[in-house]
């Protein structure tokens, strides 16, 4: 590590410098990154981004919030940029994962009537659901089961709570549009728990 | 009067939006008489309740995950890359 580098930045910035940004923190937001993005080299370049943007935007900390939190502010919108790509990626890649209006994941729900299908099983209390940890993991399991666009987008809603309006300007779609995606996403793991966790548990049927 | 498929559309996007008042009188007629309804409505809240817990699952499984050293030396020279670089 050079010395030059170091005592050009310390001191003169309420904020610090890299390198020290880089050593307290780099960890801690590889983690959050890691644990939206869930991939190595995708969370790496989120952290990197984050550093390089903060770097660039360091005048700007005035000290109010922590260092962390100004950090995880802006590593959260990497991550969003990150979903961004994806989502554009997948959209030209499988234009039958574009939400349409005719929707054959709707069809296996329900009738030509409208009607369920199958009538609903009753899952039970969510506090008692809940409590069976192993109900998580089948969730889980069926986040990773959906269509790859329906699951960031929902773990993105559900997760990293960003409201409606926020995701849509984020992603350029239009609130109809995501509604309409978030609808399917409950429905597939709607549909996938019942098949998995809920016949694990004996209760089907 | 509303189809399941309506009120399961109504009962998500709930989650989304205020719903308006025609809105939820179709839907709070149309609950009281379909079971099928009213147990999507409470799977939705489980749902709902469980991704909640599901961040905080994932953020204790992986305490001790981190940069590897590799990663933090490739960001130290991405980082001092952006430090040369004249600042405006």
């Amino acid at each position: 590590m050079e010395e030059t580098t170091l005592n050009k930045s310390i001191g003169d910035q309420a904020a610090g410098s890299p390198e020290t940004w880089l050593d307290q923190h780099g960890s801690a937001l590889y983690r959050y990154a890691l644990l939206h993005l869930r991939d190595p080299h995708k969370a790496e370049d989120a952290v990197q981004e984050t550093l390089l943007a903060a770097l660039g935007a360091r005048d700007r900390f005035y000290g109010g919030a922590s260092v962390r939190t100004w950090l995880v502010g802006i590593l959260k919108h990497k991550v969003m940029d990150q979903f961004r790509r994806q989502v554009r990626e997948v959209q030209l890649e499988d234009p039958d994962d574009v939400a349409e209006a005719d929707d054959p994941a709707d069809e296996t729900d329900f009738a030509p009537s409208g009607q369920w299908r199958n009538k609903l099983t009753d899952w039970g209390n969510p506090e008692d659901t809940l409590e069976r940890g192993e109900f998580i993991a089948f969730l889980q399991r069926c986040l990773d089961a959906l269509p790859q666009r329906l699951g960031q987008l929902f773990w993105l809603r559900e997760v990293l709570y960003e409201d409606s309006a926020t995701i849509c300007k984020h992603l350029a779609i239009s609130p109809s549009n995501l509604w309409t995606m978030l609808y399917r996403a409950r429905l597939g793991l709607r549909r996938c728990l019942d098949s998995t966790w809920l016949k694990g548990i004996g209760h089907a049927g | 009067m509303l189809t399941c498929k309506d009120a399961s559309h109504l009962l998500s996007e709930g989650q989304e939006r205020p719903l308006g008042l025609q809105e939820r009188w179709g839907l709070r007629l149309h609950l009281w008489m379909c079971v099928s309804c009213r147990r999507f409505e409470r799977q939705l809240a489980v749902i709902r309740q469980a991704m909640r817990s599901l961040r905080g699952r994932a953020e204790a499984e992986a305490p001790d995950a981190g940069l590897t050293p590799e990663a933090r030396e490739r960001i130290r020279r991405a980082l001092a890359e952006g430090c040369a670089q004249p600042r405006d």
